[in-house]
């Protein structure tokens, strides 16, 4: 059976991973090499696949499978960019996202070994078992097991400080491929880390007994909110500056989680849904940037407002979403994370993430500045861009995205409650699907 | 008509039309830009007492609509101000500026009339969002400042969002205390949350020490930007405390002192819309000393000079804009003898110079008097002292020094065009509205909120009126003995804050101790905080920058390995703690 939240990250990265593949074809003419073309949409297609599965199987093996599926066909997506240095990004973030992999696979093995299982809700079910929290119960071996799945998931969701392979790839890779990724790939991961936590080894031995969220994954979050926001005010580009702040958003998605309560992981889908819209929207107003001006230095974007109007638009529309103003769906996550927080008790962290966000207002409104305040280049070339069918379907591609964030940020009453009753399913007492076998400490099958 | 009205929360009209000014071109975008405050002044207008429209959007309940006699009377002003500043600024080409001034008029019209804290904060964060853009615009006019308006602008923005990240703070916290977010008068002790709203309301009131933003930002921006900024952010706080904290005690200190300390730094300032910019905060002193009193006959006296304010402050600083726009500065030290080319403006000024001097006769008299009378109703002498000091204060810098510096005083040779049309008559219209409300108080009294206690007040008593004329006797003899001495110290070039010697020979002696004092620590506390602010973002900076910082930069992966299996130990480790 597909849970509530399976099908809530299916959707989400189906819609991203259509919208993206809107700027293919112009990919395929300016930055993917003809001979690669075929394989840019098998990988494309690869990637989501792998995407789909991981969000959707009811696996734990299946689970290492199709991440690995995906992340082999990104590290191809990510080495098509046009500038060389792709290539060492995409190494980075293959020898990474592999140490990330194995891991994961590493944590499932293991428990594997003490459950005896590989279905999901078994493995809750008999993990339940083993950690009773009111017996006073504890397998060390599932304490490893754990220890690995969510550090190799952190790995491949860039949490800080395992963010640093993020920038790199999004920075160097195709424009529809940095879309692509930015709005699916650490969106499934995060929904991965989800259910490992609360499903797997149960939110109230995760977050209760081992203080997992109070003790790693808020300092940690924090931190990242912090450090990707303000790097990302330093940025010399607008794709390294949006990849950094999704460091910083990935540090409110984990923040969400940390809290261990439904109202939290209410909140983590809501934010995992706006910050996919958001993220990829901005990925592909940046590529129709880059098509119309030829580079996406912020310098030169000096009198955009004048020349790409429509575009620049746009841009600040995305930027509103990812500094959470109202109207936009990252306010009605930011909101639900806020009232998260209120309700576990944890106003300073509260009062922090409201900081983080004055940090976003910096980082988008530099942007602002420039392009509405800055004399264009008198020797810049005319822009051609818009002409073209291609050009056409990249701006469709940014306006539904963009438009969608600001519909959920007006009427978000069913995404809300669909959010809601997603997390609410997914700490319910697991079922077993199949009869419990009878388990011993560190018994295999 | 009113059916009409109604379909539409005030501002909405002025938030839409907004988003047309830049599709037309010419004398039609000249038409939008002013008609659209006039057409939504007239559905105010049409709106019933006690009209109230509610709408659920994104899930939350929200009151967009309360139109009482406090938000009307705010609504009105605004509205006004608005018509006024769209008029002035027609000279201006680019659809920006406009659209900026529409969309933060609007939205602070919005803010007036909404009854929860939700929608309040929405139309908050959008009043700071729309009025930077008047602030980095002057970069396109003046290009030479352009790195200094993008610097100012963004202070600007985030003290202004940081007091919206402030009221979304108290919000979340008030609604987890109280369960409601209906905007009520609630007072410091209401919620957990009353606190952070109050501190993000005296933000935008410019409460002492957080006040430094209006005299940073509000001179560096455009002409006519300026004007829009010191209309709007600032009275929509007073509106906001009147609405929520009427009656706070901590509110009468609090006012008193903006009243005072101001006045030094006006004097000595050289740059003369930051001077009006200093006697803003004075006036929002006085209006935060009648919140604090909380009765019937202050909180009229608070709404009414800020009605009164808005029209006499924007006056001043329209004529100021005026100079601006035709000598290309405002400094103290290189302007003068401007009346033999600018006579109409001269009078404006002289016009608005009077009213905030509080001049029997102009608007300013008839509403401050209300403010002390209600100070001298609750007995407290040494509250009635300070604003009568203020008000001798506030009639030296800004009613006589910035129309005798500006107009007067030695000719420097300026031979330059009368203002605009356009700007004279968004001035005479200021300046009529100015002289009506002083020569017939009672239009204005009825709009007030607690019309039947304006009824009974009389500002044009013999001891009122007496009591203020000597104190702007004392003012204008103590500049003129001055000048003759030739030690007022605004015709130097550059201002030195040391330089308060001038006052030490006929200041009482507190103050001059005080201020010397404060003058000393205030230098030093302001060099150190900069040092420690400088230091902290170097840091910042030198840490986040590629390819040097290390946290904008991508690591090696061992780097990240390293850390991956740290993290795992970390995590292993939680099984002890």
């Amino acid at each position: 059976m597909v849970s509530q939240a399976s099908a809530f990250v299916v959707g989400v990265v189906s819609t991203v991973a259509f919208f993206a593949l809107f700027l293919g074809s112009r990919e395929t003419r300016h930055e993917v090499t003809d001979d690669q073309e075929h394989l840019f949409y098998a990988a494309y297609l690869l990637c989501l696949a792998g995407l789909l599965g991981m969000a959707i199987t009811g696996d734990a093996f299946n689970v290492f499978v199709f991440l690995e599926i995906s992340s082999l066909s990104s590290y191809a997506l990510v080495a098509m960019g046009n500038r060389r240095r792709a290539f060492s990004a995409a190494f980075n973030y293959l020898i990474l996202g592999t140490i990330g992999g194995t891991f994961v696979l590493i944590g499932i093995g293991l428990l594997y070994q003490v459950t005896g299982t590989l279905n999901a809700q078994d493995i809750a079910q008999r993990v339940q078992t083993l950690e009773n929290v009111a017996h006073d119960t504890h397998n060390r071996t599932l304490l490893v097991a754990f220890a690995f799945m969510v550090v190799g998931l952190g790995l491949k969701l860039a949490v800080f400080p395992l963010h640093q392979w993020l920038p790199g790839a999004y920075a160097e890779a195709p424009a529809a491929v940095s879309a692509f990724l930015a709005g699916t790939a650490t969106k499934v991961i995060y929904f991965q880390l989800l259910r490992t936590t609360v499903v797997f080894f149960g939110a109230a031995h995760v977050f209760g007994a081992l203080r997992f969220g109070s003790h790693v994954l808020m300092p940690l979050s924090v931190v990242g909110m912090f450090v990707g926001s303000l790097a990302a005010v330093y940025q010399p580009t607008l794709k390294r500056m949006l990849a950094y702040s999704s460091v910083g958003q990935v540090g409110y998605l984990t923040l969400a989680l940390s809290f261990g309560t439904e109202e939290g992981v209410t909140a983590g889908l809501l934010h995992l849904g706006a910050h996919a819209l958001t993220k990829a929207g901005l990925f592909v107003v940046v590529a129709v940037i880059v098509a119309g001006i030829g580079s996406n230095r912020i310098g030169a974007l000096a009198g955009l407002g004048k020349r790409m109007p429509l575009t620049a638009f746009a841009f600040v529309l995305g930027g509103v979403g990812l500094i959470g103003v109202p109207g936009t769906a990252g306010f009605i996550s930011k909101w639900a994370l806020l009232q998260a927080a209120f309700d576990s008790e944890h106003y300073v962290v509260a009062g922090l993430v409201l900081l983080s966000s004055l940090v976003a207002v910096v980082y988008v409104w530099r942007i602002v500045e420039v392009m509405y305040f800055r004399a264009p280049d008198p020797d810049a070339a005319p822009i051609t861009f818009g002409r073209t069918v291609e050009d056409k379907l990249a701006i469709t591609a940014a306006v539904v995205l963009l438009g969608a964030t600001l519909v959920f940020g007006l009427f978000p009453a069913q995404v809300h409650e669909l959010a809601a009753d997603a997390a609410h399913q997914l700490f319910l007492e697991p079922e077993a699907v199949v009869s419990p076998l009878p388990v011993h400490g560190g018994a295999h099958r | 008509m009113k059916d009409f009205a109604e379909l539409l929360f005030p501002g909405e009209l002025m938030l839409l039309g907004a988003l047309l000014v830049p599709l037309v071109r010419g004398k039609l975008r000249s038409a939008l830009v002013v008609l659209l405050p006039i057409l939504s002044l007239g559905q105010l207008l049409l709106l019933d007492l006690g009209h109230d429209a509610t709408t659920t959007l994104a899930g939350f309940h929200l009151h967009l609509v309360r139109v009482d006699s406090l938000s009307r009377i705010f609504g009105i002003v605004f509205h006004i101000a608005a018509v006024l500043c769209c008029i002035y600024a027609l000279h201006v080409k680019k659809a920006l500026e406009h659209v900026a001034t529409l969309v933060y008029a609007g939205s602070a019209i919005a803010a007036t009339f909404a009854g929860d804290l939700i929608s309040l904060f929405v139309f908050w964060e959008l009043t700071a969002l729309s009025s930077v853009f008047l602030i980095w615009a002057r970069g396109l006019t003046d290009p030479a400042r352009k790195e200094r308006a993008y610097r100012v602008g963004m202070r600007y923005l985030i003290v202004q969002v940081g007091s919206g990240v402030l009221l979304l703070m108290g919000i979340l916290l008030h609604l987890s205390d109280t369960g409601s977010y209906s905007f009520v008068r609630m007072g410091l002790e209401a919620s957990r949350g009353a606190p952070f709203i109050f501190v993000a309301f005296g933000i935008k009131a410019a409460f002492p020490l957080l006040h430094n933003w209006v005299q940073d930002a509000y001179p560096e921006a455009t002409v006519s930007g300026t004007v829009v900024l010191a209309s709007f952010t600032t009275k929509l706080a007073i509106y906001a405390l009147a609405r929520g904290f009427a009656g706070t005690e901590l509110l009468i200190p609090i006012g008193a002192v903006m009243t005072v300390f101001p006045i030094f730094y006006a004097v000595l300032e050289n740059d003369l819309r930051r001077v009006l910019a200093y006697s803003l905060n004075n006036q929002l002193g006085y209006m935060i000393v009648g919140i604090g009193l909380g009765t019937e006959l202050a909180l009229n006296g608070a709404a009414a000079h800020a009605f009164a304010h808005i029209l006499y402050k924007g006056l001043l600083l329209m004529s100021m804009g005026a100079v601006l726009y035709r000598t290309g500065t405002v400094d103290a030290s290189r302007l003068g003898g401007l009346h033999k080319s600018m006579p109409l403006t001269t009078v404006f000024c002289i016009i608005g110079a009077l009213s905030i001097s509080a001049f029997p006769g102009l608007s300013g008299f008839v509403t401050k008097s209300m403010i002390v009378s209600g100070v001298g109703e609750a007995h407290l002498p040494i509250v009635f002292g300070v604003l009568l000091f203020a008000s001798a204060g506030v009639c030296d810098h800004s009613g006589i020094k910035v129309p005798f510096f500006a107009f007067f005083a030695h000719d420097q040779g300026w031979r330059v065009k009368e203002a605009p049309l356009h700007m004279l008559i968004a001035m005479g219209v200021a300046a009529a509205l100015c002289i009506g409300i002083g020569v017939f108080p009672g239009l204005l009294y009825e709009y007030l909120p607690y019309p039947d206690v304006a009824a009974e007040y009389h500002a044009y008593e013999f001891t009122h009126v007496l009591t203020m004329l000597e104190l702007l006797m004392f003012a204008g003899l103590a500049f003129v003995v001055l000048m003759k001495l030739g030690v007022y110290p605004p015709e130097l070039p550059s201002v030195n804050v040391d330089s308060d010697w001038v006052y030490r020979k006929i200041a009482p002696e507190v103050v001059r101790d005080g201020y010397g004092l404060a003058t000393y620590a205030r230098v030093r506390a302001w060099n150190a905080a900069l040092a420690v602010r400088n230091a902290f973002l170097h840091l910042l900076a030198v840490h986040h920058t590629p390819p040097r910082g290390k946290l904008g930069e991508p690591w090696s992966p061992s780097a990240t390995t390293l850390w991956a299996a740290l993290l795992l130990g970390i995590v292993l480790l939680l099984h002890y703690a």
